[in-house]
């Protein structure tokens, strides 16, 4: 952060909202975990208590909407104070759908119960881990206004784009083996899909870094998975 | 190094190269090189005694009114030279015209006020020559309509936003190709303001203006370009929008942010 405003609560306000978002970060992390550790271990209970959590999210998101409307009006940030609220806004909306995110998974692992046992699904708590790991890095990065380190997360999303090709693959072959394992098989592919959505929210937090830190965005060519099932498709890195 | 001709093709209406300003033995103004472009609205911000007034000032020579104040470097309008001594000053004053922080009308009618430059520079031959000047004038202020009825009242009875439209006619009545204005709404509430900030929009498609304000939302409002100063030295020069959303300079972010000092 750089020098004191010579208004002393106009940086207080600021440290505010960072401190909100941070907090919030902070929660999606943990909801993300839980709901994760919920699908793989089938713990209903936890899954419950989840759902129950978002609430808290969606506040925190309505809270950080509200700091930065009245510091709009009574204090017109310009500049780098401009940028920072502005984000402080972006971010607080993509962590909000991570938190939704969650919170569906959380919802699938209390039907997933109820069905069949996938087994070895070794890749969904990988995958999990990744994307999980990559939001909280994100949130550093943006903390920390690392650009270095917002690039190196932007560049980690095609390696998580292959994880939940290859978990996707490998439900559909479980799907395939035995037809009871289709409705958990579905709602499986649905948990990876969340998380590959996670990961997203991630790489659109450390594209904002730069943003935040010089006033340019981030438009560097970086590579992207096809997605599952979409071989035949044009690749998302083709001029359009 | 601060850009001095930001992104522009055409000729510049005033040229400022090295431009040094001295009060006695103590220098205000520091080597300034600075483009201003033809019918835009170009701002001057910094904090008190950064020299902004002082620069300005150099614009019409109004500097050369106090005894002790000297500048170097060299000053064009249209690639003229305003600088030198064989410039007749009340021409150059007719082309660059003024506008004051306080409102200052002559003790005289509303009238007489518009109608005093163009009188003195013969530019209206008949009585009805001065009215269409008068009226233009006032019009183009944005103050016709509240005046017209009482043109012949004195212009100090007019409200403090009048009275600041009815210099603004009075500066343009002699048709200047340039208005300094100097603070000029620091004096007036808000709507006051608002007029006057509309009113320099509109004069913009006319005419060259130079602002110069503490109030850095107006410059951010009113202007297409922006100066920062700071003791004495121009900091930055560039687009307004790249100043107030990512200036390049830390000093300027400092100022704008309000972390100075």
């Amino acid at each position: 952060m750089p020098a004191e405003h010579t208004v002393k609560a106009f940086t207080e306000d600021l440290d505010k909202i960072e401190r909100s978002l941070l907090e919030m970060g902070g929660l999606v992390e943990a909801q993300i975990a839980r709901a994760v550790t919920a699908v793989a271990q089938r713990d209903s209970e936890s899954a419950a208590r989840i759902i129950e959590q978002d609430s808290e999210i969606d506040r925190y998101e309505q809270d950080v909407q509200e700091q930065v409307e009245r510091l709009f009006a009574l204090r017109q940030p310009v500049a780098q104070d401009l940028r920072m609220t502005i984000s402080a806004i972006q971010i607080a909306g993509y962590l909000e759908r991570a938190g939704d995110l969650a919170a569906s998974m959380a919802r699938r692992s209390i039907v997933l119960c109820e069905t069949r046992e996938v087994p070895g699904l070794y890749a969904l708590p990988k995958l999990g881990d990744a994307s999980h790991t990559m939001l909280k890095d994100a949130l550093d990065a943006y903390r920390d206004r690392n650009i270095d380190q917002a690039k190196s997360i932007r560049h980690r999303d095609r390696e998580l784009d292959d994880m939940y090709v290859a978990l996707c693959r490998e439900l559909l072959t479980h799907m395939l083996e035995d037809p009871h394992r289709i409705t958990p098989g579905v709602h499986l592919l649905f948990v990876a899909k969340n998380l590959e959505r996670i990961a997203d929210h991630a790489t659109n937090i450390a594209e904002l870094v730069d943003y935040v830190t010089t006033g340019t965005r981030a438009s560097e060519d970086r590579p992207r998975g096809r997605g599952f099932l979409m071989e035949g498709a044009p690749s998302p890195d083709d001029p359009t | 190094m601060v850009n001095v001709s930001a992104l522009s093709d055409p000729q510049p209406k005033l040229v400022a190269r090295a431009v040094s300003v001295y009060y006695g033995g103590k220098q205000a103004l520091f080597d300034i090189d600075l483009d201003i472009m033809s019918r835009e609205v170009t701002a001057f911000i910094g904090p008190s005694g950064c020299g902004k007034s002082t620069f300005l000032r150099c614009f019409n020579r109004m500097n050369d009114l106090i005894d002790d104040c000297r500048s170097t470097g060299s000053m064009l309008l249209d690639g003229s030279d305003i600088a030198g001594p064989d410039v007749d000053v009340v021409q150059l004053r007719m082309r660059i015209g003024m506008v004051f922080q306080k409102p200052n009308p002559f003790p005289k009618s509303v009238y007489d006020n518009v109608a005093y430059g163009p009188r003195l520079h013969g530019m209206a031959p008949t009585r009805g020559d001065l009215d269409e000047i008068v009226e233009t004038s006032l019009r183009r202020a944005g103050i016709w309509d509240e005046v017209k009825d009482r043109v012949d009242q004195p212009g100090t009875s007019l409200s403090g936003g009048q009275q600041q439209r009815l210099c603004i006619a009075r500066a343009i009545a002699v048709r200047p190709d340039v208005l300094l204005m100097d603070e000029p709404c620091s004096a007036l509430d808000p709507i006051a303001t608002a007029t006057i900030e509309e009113l320099i929009d509109e004069l913009k498609s006319e005419y060259t203006i130079i602002i110069v304000t503490h109030n850095m939302q107006q410059a951010a409002r009113v202007s297409q370009k922006t100066a920062f100063l700071n003791l004495g030295r121009l900091i930055e020069f560039d687009e307004t929008q790249k100043i107030f959303t990512n200036p390049s300079e830390p000093s300027t972010q400092d100022y704008i942010t309000g972390r100075f000092g």
